[in-house]
This record gives structure tokens, sequence and C-alpha cells, in this order.
């Protein structure tokens, strides 16, 4: 249920501690840009590695703004009618058959292609919507380039055109968000018209301040051990290497289990929880699991 | 200093802005034109949205200043880099040169007097201490006194980068761990690489000052190099590159087929549509049905060397084939050795790059003996394979590095090949400079075919562009 919707930030610093309000750890720039959008209107594509909390900026922004958040996923072969609108055939059918024979044409032309026959899709009810809402486009690298330029009506000036309405144009202004896993190039013409924020893993500190908020009766010791470990994961080549998502659930298995310290053996007990390759299992038990290893056997 | 210097820089550069184009409007325009020249497209529209942005932010706070601009210019990972370095490279510059004008000078220095040896030593200690814990505050402030130090004990070259090895060298700073150095001293373990990056750049930065403050002016901008502007990445995000090009190749070989159905009409008459069309007009064939054009697919063909020379290149290579075997369906692959293997198979009915290289390396049956190429055996079974299926409307593309290990090149059947097929190109995945040296043939073969060099994918893409070029003389 979201709140009512809090006025338009008015600083930087005051978007930075919305998003810390609602359990999101922004980075400088990403409090920044995010006060751009709501402030310019404009659309911003966050673009970045999986799992660094580019979807969770949109959810975390939603209910800071207290406004409505209308996702739409999207995967290849998404088109228009699952992102726009669609006429509800079925509905219509049920009308012309409810009809009396002696109704012209026209009157039931006018009446099946009403408001009442729509299907509004995700981008429709962004537009269309009374409150100002958040709109994310998630993945957008995902679909195709025809829809991408699909798109481009919709995030320049806010409205859908539709043959049998006419052009709908938004009430309110909605704060868009696309995300991208860099999966394939945008367009020029998309890029052009969106800020663009490049979220990456967050740096040690940051990361633990985040894991802190999540899981604070980790003690900071153990949390500390555990951002440092995530860290030396990541600097492996690996297909998937652990998100911040991943980071808080290790921190909460941690917690369930009682852990002290985080040595070895806990490690390669619970490194499922951040690993889910098995050859990257194979690969992180080797190295991170040996490193934890020697300083232990030193000791 | 001469008069004509004391222009702003705007008008020295010799860009045509008229007077009153002053200020910090004129100072983005030109960061805009600088980033352009470093290859980031920033269109008007960007700039645009740079002034919207900039009305919202506070000019003060650094931080927020950059963010903005990079968030309105800078639309790609590889672009926020070009820009980072830019940026602080434009803005550096923009401030010392508006300072030597203004005759505001850096606290001197310079009246340090002699360093004893201990107290050198003592401030050797203090940089490997603010190295380790990476206070850009206190590196700062420790490359200037370095400066000063040194420019007391002996002549600076002038030339910067020369000073800046000088003084590293002098201070003793290492990146590998010292274990003559007592154990509390930082340098035992060696200093951190990245923020040694960070202490010479800092050095840099201060001579460059110094420099710009002895003349009043400012030295040519040095254009970023290909090191600076490289991301540091692994070899994923290398791949990754690797399969956006052959997206891009698979895109372009896609478009172009259509291109090549061309408009020319031609006479074959559907005589079953055309009947049928003519059941509307009465029996009269009034509209004539032609049969649809069939664009003529090309045939490739393609060796791919396998062997341990070419090992860091294959995955590139074999992700290459992968994509080509999208797109083509007349289309024959093979990997190579001592001898060849045909893999054609393997491809088709896989779809997942990862089984396929992991099919090739276990079952590909690569009959490798020796494990060393033999290119002549090589040629000549090849050829023995597809003697018969070799026309001039066909495609060979050779992926390897011609090296024979000492073999006979057997150029005379590689040139027999070149001479059935249409088109032969050969990827070389060494650079063009050691072609030919050790025991690479190229020379040999590249009298028969276009050779190309291949080991960026911007290599990749004057291949693509090579490829889908419409073949101009009909054989």
């Amino acid at each position: 249920m979201p709140d009512p919707p809090s006025p338009a930030p008015a600083s930087v610093a005051e978007v930075a501690e919305g998003l810390r309000s609602v359990g999101y750890l922004p980075g400088e720039s990403t409090a920044l840009v995010a006060y751009l959008a709501t402030k310019l209107g404009k659309p911003v594509l966050v673009e970045g590695p999986a799992g660094v909390g580019k979807t969770e900026l949109a959810k975390a922004l939603a209910s800071y703004l207290g406004r409505e958040l209308v996702r739409l996923q999207c995967y290849e072969g998404l088109d228009e009618a699952k992102a726009l609108y669609e006429w509800n055939y079925r509905k219509q059918l049920l009308r012309i058959q409810a009809e009396a024979s002696g109704t012209g044409w026209d009157a039931v032309q006018e009446d099946i292609f009403g408001e009442e026959f729509l299907l509004a899709r995700p981008l429709m009810t962004a537009i269309a919507s009374e409150q100002p809402v958040v709109l994310l486009i998630d993945e957008i690298d995902k679909t195709d380039q025809e829809f991408e330029a699909m798109l481009l009506e919709v995030l320049s000036d806010f409205q859908i055109s539709i043959p049998e309405l006419g052009r709908v144009e938004s009430r309110t202004h909605p704060v868009v968000l696309l995300t991208s896993n860099n999966s394939r190039e945008l367009t020029e013409a998309l890029k052009r018209r969106c800020l663009y924020l490049w979220l990456d893993y967050p740096e040690l500190e940051h990361e633990l301040e985040i894991v802190r908020l999540h899981a604070p009766e980790l003690s900071e010791t153990v949390a500390r051990r555990l951002v440092e470990v995530i860290g030396m994961v990541r600097a492996l080549d690996l297909k998937k290497p652990p998100s911040i998502a991943e980071s808080i659930d290790w921190a909460r298995a941690l917690l369930l289990l009682g852990v002290e310290d985080i040595d070895a053996d806990t490690f390669t007990a619970t490194m499922s929880v951040i690993v889910k390759h098995r050859t990257d299992m194979d690969v992180v038990a080797d190295r991170v699991g040996l490193k934890l290893r020697a300083p232990a056997d030193v000791a | 200093m001469s008069p004509d210097h004391q222009g702003p820089p705007a008008q020295r550069a010799g860009r045509p802005h008229g007077p009153g184009f002053e200020g910090l409007p004129a100072r983005i325009l030109e960061l805009g034109e600088e980033l352009r020249r470093e290859g980031v497209a920033v269109g008007t529209s960007e700039l645009l949205d740079a002034f919207e942005v900039l009305a919202e932010i506070s000019w003060t706070s650094q931080e927020d200043f950059r963010e903005a601009l990079a968030a309105t210019l800078a639309k790609s990972q590889e672009d926020r880099r070009v820009f980072e370095l830019v940026f602080e490279r434009f803005f550096f510059r923009a401030t010392e040169i508006a300072a030597a004008r203004e005759g505001v000078r850096e606290e001197d220095l310079a009246n340090l007097g002699e360093l004893t040896e201990e107290e050198l030593e003592e401030l050797r200690a203090q940089i490997a201490a603010a190295l380790r814990d990476g206070s850009e505050g206190a590196m700062r402030d420790l490359a200037r006194m370095a400066i000063a130090a040194f420019a007391r004990r002996q002549e600076g070259s002038g030339v910067i980068g020369v000073d800046v090895q000088r003084i590293r060298r002098a201070l003793g700073l290492r990146a590998e761990p010292q274990p003559d150095m007592p154990a509390e001293d930082p340098r035992r373990d060696g200093l951190p690489r990245e923020a040694l990056r960070r202490f010479e750049a800092l050095l840099r930065r201060e001579l460059e000052r110094a420099q710009i403050e002895r003349t009043g002016n400012l030295p040519p901008a040095r254009p970023l190099g290909e090191l600076d502007r490289a991301l540091p990445s692994g070899p994923l995000a290398d791949l990754a590159a690797v399969h956006r090009v052959v997206a891009q190749l698979r895109r372009r070989l896609a478009t172009q087929g259509l291109q090549a159905r061309g408009h020319r009409r031609h006479a074959h008459v559907d005589v079953r549509r055309t009947m049928r069309a003519s059941l509307q007009t009465g029996g009269v064939p009034v509209v004539l049905k032609f049969r649809p054009r069939r664009p003529r697919r090309p045939e490739i063909y393609v060796l791919c060397d396998v062997s341990t020379s070419v090992t860091s290149a294959s995955v590139f290579f074999l992700s290459v084939l992968h994509a080509l075997h999208d797109t083509f369906r007349k289309m024959r692959s093979f990997v190579f050795i001592e001898r060849i293997s045909e893999v054609t198979d393997i491809f088709e009915h896989e779809r997942n790059f990862k089984t396929v290289s992991e099919r090739i390396g276990n079952d590909a049956g690569v009959a490798d003996i020796s494990g060393y190429t033999d290119y002549g055996r090589v040629w000549s079974e090849f050829l023995q394979q597809v003697e018969d299926d070799l026309h001039p409307r066909a495609t060979v593309i050779v992926l390897g590095d011609a090296r024979t290990n000492g073999r006979d090149p057997r150029a005379d059947i590689f040139a027999n090949i070149a001479a059935r097929a249409g088109r032969t190109f050969w990827l070389n995945p060494e650079p063009r400079l050691y072609w030919n040296y050790g025991d690479s043939v190229i020379a040999a073969y590249e009298q028969y075919c276009t050779a190309f060099e291949c080991w960026t994918t911007a290599q990749l893409e004057d291949f693509v562009r090579a490829l889908t070029r419409p073949v101009i003389s009909a054989r």
C-alpha cells in the first residue's frame, strides 16, 4: 500500500536521506541522478552487472516518493499488445452478441471501442494513472530494437496514440527507470533521451553498511569479514559473481547458524548461498577456501 | 610571457566564439568538444540536458557537479571512463591557467631547504603510510613535498614523465614486498598498486601545475592513450565484447542478404499462382505472378586452428564460428591441428556456445598426434574433402596463425583452394608485427588470400566489413 504522495524533494541530500529511510543505501551518484530524475522528469537508464540493486532502486524510489510502482518486465518477443494496451476481444464479442439485432453498426462501434474494453498494459497504466507513478522498465536490453523504437514516443512525450481513441497523454509525470544488464548495446536514440547511471558493486565500506542495515544482529567483525570475502569472490573470474542480495542472504544464513567467525569450514559449508554455479563453486572453493585456511594455520 | 598568451583558452584554441562567450556555459561547451575529440558521442541534446541539470544542483559540490555532467554526457561505461579522464584534465587545466593569469600561486614549498638523509627517510615512510591508508589529501601534500625536496637535490629534467619516474625511484616506492624493512613499516608487505598509480598521477599533476605556474601557459593537451582508456577488465568482459561484435556481424550479414535480393525483375513466371490470379479476371491471365526470388545463400567454408599456439584466440575464433553458423545455412566448419576434422554437425545441433566448445574439445576427434599444426597436410585433406563442392560462389575463411612448426607450408595446394573458391580470407590472431617471424609463413599464403590481423574486436569489425562487402566481380 503506497503511502500518501510526499512533495517533490528539494535537494540531493533529501533524496539520499529518503532512500535511506526505506532501506536503500544509495551511492553519491545514485542519489544525485534520482534527484535529477524527479526534478526534470527525464527517464533514467540504469546499467550495471546483475544484482547491484537496479530494480531495488526503483522500488525504493517508489516507496520513498509514496508512488505506485508500475513494472514492465521485458523479454525477447515482448510486443505492443503486452506493453501498451490491448482490446478485450472477448468482452467486445459478448457486447456485440448481447446487442439487440436492430442496433446499427455505428452505435455498436461507438460502444465496443471505449475505454471499458481497453486492457491497459504497464506503459498505458503508467501514463493514464491519476496519481503520479514510478515506471520501471526492467531489462530493456532483452527486447528487440523495434520495441525500443516504440518506447521513444512514450519516453520523450509521455503519450500513446491509440487509433480508435486518439492520443492518451499523461496526466501526471511518471518517474521512469530503465534497467539494462548491458547484454546488448542500446540504441543511441534511446540513450539520448535518458540520464545515465552506472551502478557497480559497492565499495567495501558501503556494502558493509548495506549488510549491517539488513542484518543488524550480525556482529561488526563477522560482517566486515563477510564483505571482504565477498570482495575476494567477486575478484575471481566467475560465471555469476555474488550480488548484493546474496551477501545479505549469506549474512542472514550466518546469523541463523550463529557463526562467530568465517573460517574455511563455515565458508565451504555455506558457500552455496553466494555461488550458484557448479564450475564456479570449484573455483571459489579452491581459491578463497585456501586463502581463508592459510591465516588460521599460522595462528 | 608574451601578451598574446593572455587571451582566454577558447580564443587561443582558435575557436570562433565571439566576445561575451565567457563563463561556465563556454567551459561546458569546450568540455563537450573535448569529449567529442576523444570519441564520446556528445550531441546538442546532451549538452542541453547538461545545462538543464546544472540548473538543479549546487555547483559548489564538486562531486555533484561531476556526477550531474556525467549522467547527461556519458551514456555507457566506456564513455564514463573517458569522461572521468577528460573531466579531470579539462578542469585542472582550466583552473590552473585561470590561477596563473590571476597571479594566484600555491604556497611555496621551495624554501624547504636541503633535506637531510634522516628527514628524507621520514618522508619516504610517511608517503608509504599515506599510500597504505589511501588518503587522498595526505598523498597530495606529500607529493608536493617530494617534488620540492627533489627539485633541490637534482635538476628536473623538464620532461614530466621522466621526473615522475625519477622521484618515484628515489622514494623507493615499490609494489613488491621488501622483506628487509622493519616489521611495522608499510613497505614491508609491498604497497597497493592502485594507490601507487594514484600517487604517480598526483606527482604528474603537481609537476604540471608547477610548469603552468612557471610559464603562465598551458602545455598542449595530451590525447588519451589506448591504455588510459581501456577499462580495467577481465577476460569475461573481453568475451562479452567479442559476442557484441559477433552479434553485429550477424545482423549485418542478415541485412546484407536482403540487399542481395535486389529489385531486378526476373522472368520466372509462377504458372500456378498466375492461373489462380487469373480466376478473378475470368481465366485471362492479366496479372503475371513471378516466382519469388530466392536469395542465393553464400557458401562458407571455415577452417579453424585449435592448436596450442592459438589457445588464447581459439575461444574468440570458435565464437565467431558459432555466430556464422547462426547466419548461414550452407556452411561447413573444420577444426584442425595436425589433421583436419569436420565439426559442422556439432555446430548445427548445439545452440549453446559453451557446450559446443566442450564437445569440440572432447570428441571432435581432431587427430592430434604431435600437437603441432601441419598446414600442408591440412590443405591437402581439406581439398580432398571438399574438392567437388568448391565453386566460385564459395568463401573460404581460415582462422589461424600460420605457424607451421618448420613443416612445408605447401602454398601450392593453398593456391589451388583459393583459385577454386570465390573469396579466401585469413584471420591471424597475431599482431602484424610478428608475422613472418619465426615459423610464421603467412607471407606464403597472403598472396592468394586477403589476410587480416585479428586480435582486437575493432579488427574483427574490419573483417566483418570486408566479408559483407558485396562481391563485385562475378567470376
